[in-house]
């Protein structure tokens, strides 16, 4: 875990789920990772509880019984901007993405390793505490120096076209966190291309080409299959 | 016939037929009467009143008071049913509400005067058998009958009174009632009545009741009406006897016959041999010949054997056949000979006398040939109908053939006159003669004998000295003048006959031919649309009508198939509806709904009806004629097998096919079962054996069942994963989301996913770099390339290759995975792909069986295609294409997407 990580207080984490399984899960592993965890079990519980808890990080899942997790999301995002990784289950990438595009900040997919829960909230927690990013992004070998502008990997600089290199640039400053297609679009070529994936593709394919060591298998940039997509976090 | 004294199974069975049957059919009572006058009406209301007494819900169906106080006194308290308004040709007049009475289901209706004949326009066309319908529909009736309506005794009691009787009933509704209540009156106090003005007679009638209400009369009528209702209670005796088995000894069998012949007395001849088979308490059959003179009967006369013949059946004759033959006699007799009957019944002979002397008559003829069977021969009787004599009908084309005649007799002239040089005058004969062969021959019977005579007035003129003249010198020539003649008509009638004969056989033999190709065709028609369009033409060419099939449809009877051109509107169809519900023939030509434009035909199998027949003929005055009835009987009773084979059949494959899906879900059950519990022991096995044991085992222990723990929640979750794939896939739930996307992205992406177990195997891809976007759902077909790899990890060794190819290939993208395990035998091939197939592996390597079905389904639901090769070095590879379509983005190109 980065030093940078650890505040005064030890990070608050707010679990909504009304499944007693999970609620157990989360709450062990969670507090073995040094983490402070509390409990919701609905939706009306977890606005109660975000407002007298003020937590550092929400884990809401989708399935809540009484309300739409997106809609907890919503009312929450209404006045705060506490980071939120969504829970949700295979097949149901239409509700991440609503989700993500109403204001979450990554997913997790049920059912999932601790490993990759504790890696997202990580990236999640860092993006709340920092607010701008260091100005050199290196993971693996690949090397990205926003302030020069200057890409290379293993070394060797790499020529990216200038949307190429937005497109990088904006996953880097996510870096280790899912951005979705539309939001990418909405970013670089702006609100009127959303409904242009193939614009996306093909970017990320000649990025790919370029800068992953094999295209076939991608190190860098992660496909998040009916989502978007995420650059790999640096350690 | 049984001899000895054990139960005939067949009486048994008709008779436990008869009551089951009754408990659902109606009760008929029928008060039985002489005269008009007796009481019956009155009788019938009394009897009401004592039912409703019980509690019994009855309401007035129709009850005639004729103004008669008493009467209509009994009528009160009575629930009466509306009469139904007719308007016929101005006239209004009232009918009983069928429709009514049905809707309103009591238990009892009355219904008056039985042989009432309905307005036209009422379903039936006699209150009889809207009698028969409220029975069947469950509703008991009391009615009234006067013993001259019934038609077994029309003729005995025309003879009796000398009144013919027009509205009658057919025998069998009395003897089909439950019970018949006799309303006897002495005729003296009838007299009295009819004095006192008590007796109702309609106007018309007036005169000839006079004649009527005569003593004599009466006393006669009464005896008559006795005695039939005795004969009743005598038949049920026997029944009762028959049933129960008290040892009897059984009358000697005898069988009738009656022959008709469609003359006007052969409804008395139908009637008189009923009433003898009932006194000798047998069966009797009747029988109608066709001849070459058939041919040439009025349209009228067709009609009144058609009918005749339909009185037969209604009467109970227990076969009523029609032949076709060159000798009415002989084919009689040869019936009689068959089917051991031991009386005929005929009718004196009708034709003139002059035309038997020949030949004889038809009894004549039967009594010679008659050898072992008795003959009766029953008289005209007082009394006769003013009947058409069958006319022959005269050739439309008759000038014609005259006028070719006289060209013939002038061509024979005209030759004699050319040899006359060299013959004697005597062989000019044969030029006529040939002639009048030829006449017959081409030209028919009378143009022939009209040649003959030509021939001989010609030969005389010109060849018979005095020439030019028809005085005859030498009285020789008159024997000459006599031999022409007569062997001009001997030949003419023998080619006539030989003529009709031939055409006879022509007809008979194209019907059969065409019964048979029905039957050859039906054998071969497996789906019930081929069935109904194989009746329909073949139907409809023999005898030259538009036919329509009905067959049920929920509720109601639906068009399934109809010659071209062809409709029924909702009227026709209610009559069809009739006869599948009633299961006998109704409309046109019919007495039931006559006013149909069709006649509808019910298609029954063992007693069950599958549907209906409609037939118009092209020619709609042409009536029914019995060569044609006989067809349509036989095509009718085709058509129904077929249509109840095509019903089976249909069942039969639902059957199959709910046991092929019992056993699949049986199948299923287990396997899921199975699948799911293998995992779920070995993380029950590990996790309780660190629960229970942990504290015995090695760190590197512990960590190898947690390990090993992990993956099966790994196997089972990818499991359920393809099991929620296929229901999806099952229920039709799929939905494709098309986008174009990047093969390169998605096979990256699959293979991250199985990133763990790819750890030590080797995987070789080969895509060319400038492959473009592809239209597909990228989830779906994630799930399929996630499923081949999976399998290709599953089944070839630790160290094999696996190899990943992606092309392009004119319009389609090309992906396969191959692998070198040990390959899929040739024949299971196409069969992997079937749900919950495995070949037979050992236990680690076998999977459900899913994996390729769900690709195979999300590949298709893209329009693609999946298959299953092996190769050649060894192992197998699964090929799959999908569409590369999207409009205009084929291409990736390194311009595309720039910032503008």
């Amino acid at each position: 875990m980065n030093a940078e990580n650890l505040d005064k207080n030890i990070p608050r984490i707010l679990v909504v789920d009304d499944e007693k399984a999970i609620q157990r899960f989360l709450k062990s592993a969670l507090s073995s990772a040094e983490f402070s965890v509390h409990i919701a079990g609905s939706g009306k519980e977890a606005l109660a509880a975000a407002i007298a808890i003020r937590p550092d990080l929400v884990i809401l899942d989708l399935g809540l019984p009484d309300m739409d997790g997106v809609e907890v999301l919503r009312r929450l995002r209404e006045w705060t901007q506490v980071p939120v990784i969504i829970l949700s289950v295979r097949d149901r990438e239409d509700d991440k993405v609503k989700a993500l595009d109403s204001g979450a900040d990554d997913y997790v997919t049920k059912p999932f390793g601790i490993g990759e829960l504790l890696a997202r909230m990580r990236v999640a927690l860092r993006k709340a505490i920092q607010s701008s990013p260091a100005p050199v992004y290196k993971v693996d070998g690949l090397e990205v120096d926003l302030e020069h502008r200057r890409v290379s990997v293993q070394g060797k600089e790499v020529q990216l076209t200038a949307t190429e290199y937005d497109l990088l640039r904006l996953l880097v400053m996510h870096a280790g966190k899912v951005l979705t297609h539309t939001h990418i679009l909405r970013q670089i070529w702006g609100p009127a291309y959303i409904e242009q994936p193939h614009l996306l593709r093909v970017n990320i394919s000649n990025l790919r080409r370029k800068i992953e060591p094999e295209p076939n298998q991608p190190q860098y940039i992660l496909t998040e299959l009916g989502v978007g997509y995420r650059l790999k976090m640096a350690p | 016939m049984n001899q000895d004294s054990r139960l005939d199974p067949d009486v048994l069975l008709a008779r436990v037929q008869a009551e089951e049957a009754q408990k659902v059919k109606g009760k008929l009572k029928i008060f039985l009467g002489y005269a008009a006058g007796v009481g019956k009406t009155f009788s019938l209301l009394e009897a009401a009143h004592s039912r409703k007494a019980e509690g019994v819900d009855v309401v007035v169906g129709v009850v005639e008071t004729h103004g008669r106080a008493e009467t209509e006194a009994l009528l009160q308290g009575l629930e009466i049913i509306s009469l139904k308004e007719i308007e016929y040709r101005g006239v209004q007049l009232s009918e009983m509400d069928l429709d009514a009475v049905l809707t309103r289901k009591p238990q009892l209706a009355l219904v008056d005067e039985h042989a009432h004949t309905n307005a036209p326009g009422s379903r039936h066309a006699k209150r009889w058998q809207d009698v028969e319908e409220l029975i069947n529909a469950g509703i008991d009736v009391y009615t009234t009958l006067n013993i001259q309506h019934l038609e077994s005794f029309r003729d005995i009691i025309a003879q009796v009174t000398g009144v013919i009787q027009r509205e009658t009933v057919p025998d069998r509704v009395l003897d089909e009632a439950t019970d018949i209540e006799v309303v006897d009156l002495p005729p003296e106090e009838l007299l009295q009545r009819l004095r006192e003005g008590k007796v109702y007679i309609p106007e018309q009638a007036a005169r000839a009741m006079d004649n009527f209400f005569e003593s004599g009369n009466l006393i006669a009528l009464r005896e008559i009406t006795l005695r039939r209702a005795a004969n009743r209670v005598d038949e049920q005796m026997r029944e009762y006897l028959q049933t129960y088995a008290t040892p009897e000894i059984w009358p000697v069998t005898e069988r009738l016959l009656v022959c008709l012949s469609g003359g006007p007395n052969s409804e008395r001849l139908i009637r008189t041999a009923r009433r003898l088979a009932e006194d000798l308490k047998t069966d009797w059959h009747a029988l109608y010949v066709e001849t070459a003179e058939t041919d040439t009967l009025t349209q009228d006369n067709r009609e009144r054997i058609w009918r005749e013949l339909r009185l037969a059946e209604s009467l109970g004759a227990k076969e009523v056949i029609t032949l076709k033959s060159d000798s009415a006699a002989e084919a009689a007799i040869d019936y009689a000979r068959k089917h051991k009957i031991t009386k005929i019944i005929v009718g004196r002979s009708i034709r003139p006398r002059w035309r038997e002397w020949w030949r004889g008559s038809f009894v004549d003829q039967v009594q010679e040939r008659s050898k072992g069977i008795d003959v009766y021969v029953v008289s005209e009787g007082k009394v006769s109908e003013k009947g058409e004599k069958a006319q022959p009908q005269i050739s439309k084309e008759s000038w014609p053939s005259y006028l070719n005649s006289l060209l013939l007799v002038l061509g024979a002239t005209a030759v004699s006159f050319i040899v006359s040089a060299f013959l004697a005058p005597t062989n000019m004969i044969m030029f006529y003669l040939l002639a009048v062969v030829v006449a017959a021959l081409r030209l028919g019977f009378r143009p022939a004998l009209f040649t003959a005579v030509l021939g001989v007035l010609a030969f005389d003129f010109f060849f018979v000295p005095p020439f030019y003249s028809f005085a005859v010198a030498d009285t020789q020539y008159l024997i000459t003048f006599a031999g022409l003649l007569i062997v001009g008509a001997v030949i003419s009638t023998l080619v006539a006959r030989t003529k009709s004969h031939a055409e006879a056989i022509k007809t008979r033999e194209a019907q059969t031919s065409s019964l048979y190709a029905l039957s050859r065709d039906l054998a071969g028609a497996a789906k019930l649309d081929d069935i109904l369009r194989t009746v329909i033409s073949h139907v409809g060419e023999t005898i030259d009508a538009q036919i329509a099939i009905l067959l049920p449809h929920g509720q109601s009877l639906s068009v399934q198939a109809s010659s071209s051109g062809f409709s029924l509107g909702e009227k026709e169809k209610s009559v069809a509806l009739w006869t599948f519900h009633n299961g006998e023939m109704a409309g046109k030509g019919t007495e039931t709904l006559s006013s149909a434009q069709l006649l509808y035909i019910p298609l029954q199998t063992g007693g069950r009806t599958v549907g209906v027949m409609g037939v118009k003929w092209v020619d709609s005055d042409e009536g029914l004629a019995p060569e044609h009835r006989r067809v349509l009987e036989a095509f009718s009773s085709q058509a129904a097998l077929a249509i109840e084979r095509a019903y089976l059949a249909e069942k039969a494959e639902q059957t199959q096919l709910l046991q092929a899906t019992e056993r699949l879900e049986r199948s299923l059950l287990d396997s899921i079962s199975h699948d799911l519990r293998t995992p779920l022991s070995s993380i029950t096995g590990a996790l309780s054996s660190l629960l229970e044991e942990g504290d015995v085992f090695a760190p590197e222990s512990k960590r190898e069942l947690i390990e090993l723990a992990w993956e099966e929640a790994g196997r089972m979750n990818r499991f359920i994963s393809n099991l929620l794939d296929i229901t999806r896939l099952e229920a039709g739930a799929v939905k494709i989301k098309k986008e174009p996307y990047d093969v390169q992205d998605l096979l990256g992406s699959c293979l991250a996913a199985l990133e763990p177990r790819l750890k030590e195997r080797k995987i070789k891809i080969d895509m060319p770099p400038s492959l473009p976007l592809v239209s597909m759902d990228s989830v779906l077909m994630a799930q399929v390339l996630n499923n081949l790899l999976d399998n290709a990890l599953k089944y070839s060794p630790p160290d094999g290759l696996i190899e990943v190819t992606a092309r392009t290939r004119d319009k389609w993208l090309e992906i396969g995975v191959a692998d070198q395990g040990p390959g899929i035998p040739e024949e299971h091939l196409a069969q992997v792909f079937n749900k919950f197939f495995t070949l037979n592996r050992a236990e680690e390597a076998r999977g459900t069986g899913l994996g390729l079905t769900i690709s195979k389904g999300f590949v298709e639901a893209h329009g693609g295609k999946i298959w299953a090769e092996n190769q050649p070095g060894g192992g197998s590879k699964i090929v799959l294409t999908i569409p590369l379509t999207i409009s205009g983005m084929e291409k990736a190109s390194p311009t595309v997407g720039e910032k503008k």
